[in-house]
């Protein structure tokens, strides 16, 4: 058995905490086993890697994985993972959140962590409501659909979770869905490499509460919907607006180089140095140096 | 790709939650669910080894294992059972 499933023993805990927690069905799952294949594909030991995650149903899911893992406060998963990645740039951070997490009550940390350009993988599972707490409205549930606490339909209207990355800085922005798993793969495998912020938004189902509350059938009939509505981006940017409507682009949004925030701080770490060494006594000197071999090591 | 008939498909029950993906998206309708949901290899003999119920498997139920490049050609033509071994 081993043998046959070497992932799962290697990067899940699997005598422990299994079968999880997500309904049966959830997308959540889905992208977990993507997740892990990314990470095995690139060849990263489980000692480099942080997962770091915030509340929701998909704040559960670095308990399933034998990497460093961070379960922080409603919102604040970013926020963690830059006290992180500033600490110890050597780690691979990946911040898991839900649509929920990373727009709402997070949703000042996400635009500024895009516009920082700390080398992060934020990933955002989509599935257009608050899942764990009963199926309230979120950020991304669209205009006029039902939830718990829009029993006549939300009157507010959705972001755009990919797009709001774009435009607020992020170097790499991409959309998947669990329906194309192949595709999110390699979508997750890029955001990875990629030496910047990164987002992956990744458009799952909630059969349990946004599927039952707008009639929209079970997590099969849900992610045939995903294979219907999603056009991919080249295509999507010949058609009308008329025709995206109710249909939403997969792909890579953006792919850009910009300036990574580490390697800025480092040079003004170092100017700040060059005018401070004029002034320094040769005791503050030796001080200095000394803290420096303890950062090294 | 390897050819059909030759990839073995297991399905562990009790990491399975009975959501059905893994039939309902079965490009060449290998698996179907019984009554009580449980997913079951209704023609084994179809499968591709296109691996898509174990990639959309969002509880890691389900496994497809096909022969190795090298295995297959110690099989030769009539298609004898492969022996266990891993499939990195």
């Amino acid at each position: 058995m081993i043998e046959d499933r070497p992932l799962i023993y290697k990067y899940l805990r699997h005598d422990k905490k299994f079968p999880h927690v997500w309904c049966g069905g959830c997308g959540i799952g889905i992208l977990l086993g993507s997740l892990i294949r990314a990470i095995d594909h690139l060849g990263y030991t489980k000692d480099e890697v942080v997962l770091v995650s915030g509340i929701g149903c998909s704040g559960r899911l670095p308990v399933y994985v034998d990497f460093n893992t961070l379960h922080t406060t409603h919102g604040r998963a970013l926020t963690f993972a830059t006290g992180v990645k500033l600490a110890k740039p050597e780690l691979k951070v990946i911040i898991i959140m839900g649509d929920g997490d990373a727009t709402a009550i997070g949703g000042n940390h996400f635009i500024h962590a895009a516009r920082r350009n700390l080398d992060l993988t934020a990933i955002i599972v989509n599935n257009n409501i608050y899942g764990m707490t009963g199926g309230q409205y979120s950020p991304t549930t669209p205009y006029g659909q039902r939830a718990t606490t829009a029993v006549y339909g939300s009157v507010e209207h959705s972001f755009n979770i990919a797009q709001l990355a774009v435009c607020a800085g992020a170097v790499f922005a991409a959309r998947g869905t669990v329906y194309h798993v192949r595709q999110l793969d390699g979508l997750i495998e890029k955001a990875l490499l990629k030496n910047g912020f990164s987002v992956v938004e990744v458009i799952s189902q909630c059969h349990t509460h946004y599927g039952r509350l707008n009639k929209l059938g079970n997590q099969i009939d849900m992610m045939k919907q995903q294979r219907d509505s999603a056009v991919p981006v080249e295509k999507a940017r010949k058609m009308s607006p008329e025709e995206m409507e109710g249909k939403f682009e997969i792909g890579i949004l953006v792919d850009r180089e910009a300036p990574n925030y580490l390697e800025q701080y480092n040079k003004v770490r170092q100017k700040a140095k060059n005018a401070l060494s004029l002034q320094l006594t040769k005791e503050e000197k030796e001080e200095s140096e000394r803290r420096e071999a303890l950062d090294k090591q | 790709m390897a050819k059909k008939g030759k990839h073995s498909i297991a399905i562990y029950q009790s990491w399975c939650k009975r959501c059905g993906i893994c039939a309902a998206f079965c490009p060449a309708q290998v698996l179907a669910q019984d009554e009580a949901g449980n997913p079951y290899l209704k023609d084994p003999d179809q499968c591709t080894g296109c691996q898509l119920c174990q990639l959309r498997c969002p509880d890691f139920a389900i496994n497809v294992k096909s022969p190795r490049k090298k295995e297959d050609k110690e099989l030769g033509k009539n298609g004898e059972k492969v022996e266990e071994g891993t499939n990195a």
